[in-house]
């Protein structure tokens, strides 16, 4: 277990230090998931404690949005002058987004298999 | 006990790490056990819940969110590990990917796309402010990688969080509704579709409902973080220089 999560930090870490280095947009993190995940499809079966440690930081994934999220009390001002675009924002693109994404995936994935599709009356 | 010797108490106590810590912990643990309580209604969000909760306790003592946030922080932390560990379910979608990688790359560069300029242009010509406009552009994506993205084109990383959840929260809620009307039946695009627009919350939403939806949503929530994470700021500086 402590192996496994020191390779999801080693991962971290180098993604921190090359977006520092190279002074790119790409947040550390997400550099360290594209190397883990590399690793992942060249080593093809990855050790169940690596898989189990991974799970484990993942099952209360939205735990971990709290204390950045309680930040909201810094931000009353800005949410009460802006509160009109970035409600519009919230609601209107995100549905557009999702239906869009949604017709444009049903007409280009291949044909779906029996129990792919949502039944009349379900 | 009187009065001031709680007052006391409590400024001793809130300048502990462990105050936050505890805090944080015990929120969620409530905000969870009302989304069960409700038969995991969307409605019922543990994390806004548990947000609402810590902000109120905030006010009504008076505590200073960086006070908070001194013992929050060891639970902030862990989203960078737990970032990186989302190569893991994204590695267990590798059959999904490989039958259909030109289709799926399409379509999370064309939802991300989507997502954030319409975000952008619908804000700013509402009189958004700059600072706002940054914070939101990347409200599609899980909650760190967007704060990180904010923080590099000029946004406010604490506003971004407050977007993202609210994100996922209006796409797990309205989406399938919204998605029932436009008559879409195709499990596979429409967790697709949520995973794009809504990211983890929007995911967990689509497993509820249907495995194969959960498993597209998933797939589509990953590989929509790569894209806007390798895309947005870049378009960004190149748009607004």
């Amino acid at each position: 277990m402590i192996a496994a999560f020191a390779l999801i930090l080693v991962c971290q870490l180098f993604g921190e230090v090359v977006s520092e280095l190279f002074d790119l947009p790409v947040p550390g993190p997400v550099i360290g998931l594209v190397l883990l995940f590399v690793g992942l499809l060249i080593k093809r079966n990855p050790p169940k404690v690596l898989t189990d440690a991974a799970d484990n930081l993942l099952i209360h994934f939205s735990l971990l949005f709290v204390p950045a999220g309680v930040g909201v009390v810094t931000q009353i001002d800005r949410l009460k002058g802006d509160w009109l675009p970035i409600a519009a924002a919230l609601i209107v693109s995100t549905l557009l987004a999702m239906v869009l994404t949604a017709l444009l995936m049903s007409k280009l994935l291949p044909k779906a298999k029996p129990g792919e599709t949502l039944e009349d009356g379900q | 006990m009187n009065e001031t010797d709680i007052t006391q108490l409590w400024v001793y106590l809130s300048a502990k790490p462990l105050t936050g810590l505890t805090i944080t912990l015990v929120a969620y643990a409530i905000g969870f056990w009302l989304y069960q309580k409700s038969d995991r209604n969307p409605i019922c969000n543990p994390v806004v819940i548990a947000i609402a909760l810590i902000a109120m306790l905030l006010k009504v003592t008076g505590t200073p969110y960086a006070t908070y946030f001194e013992g929050a922080q060891f639970v902030h932390f862990l989203l960078g590990p737990a970032t990186v560990a989302l190569a893991v379910p994204l590695f267990r979608q590798t059959e999904t990917l490989k039958r259909a990688l030109p289709v799926i790359a399409f379509g999370v560069l064309f939802g991300s796309l989507v997502a954030s300029a319409s975000t952008v242009i619908l804000a700013w010509a509402l009189g958004a402010s700059p600072e706002t406009l940054a914070s939101l552009a990347p409200k599609s994506v899980t909650t760190p990688v967007a704060m990180g993205i904010a923080e590099n084109i000029g946004g406010v990383p604490a506003l971004t969080a407050v977007c993202v959840i609210a994100t996922g929260i209006v796409g797990a809620t309205l989406g399938p509704m919204v998605m029932n009307m436009a008559r879409l039946k195709d499990w596979r695009a429409r967790g697709f579709a949520m995973g794009v627009a809504s990211h983890g919350i929007g995911t967990a939403r689509a497993f509820q409902v249907n495995e194969t939806a959960g498993a597209f949503s998933g797939l589509a929530m990953g590989l929509n973080t790569l894209a806007t994470a390798l895309t947005i700021p870049f378009l960004w500086h190149w748009i607004f220089g």
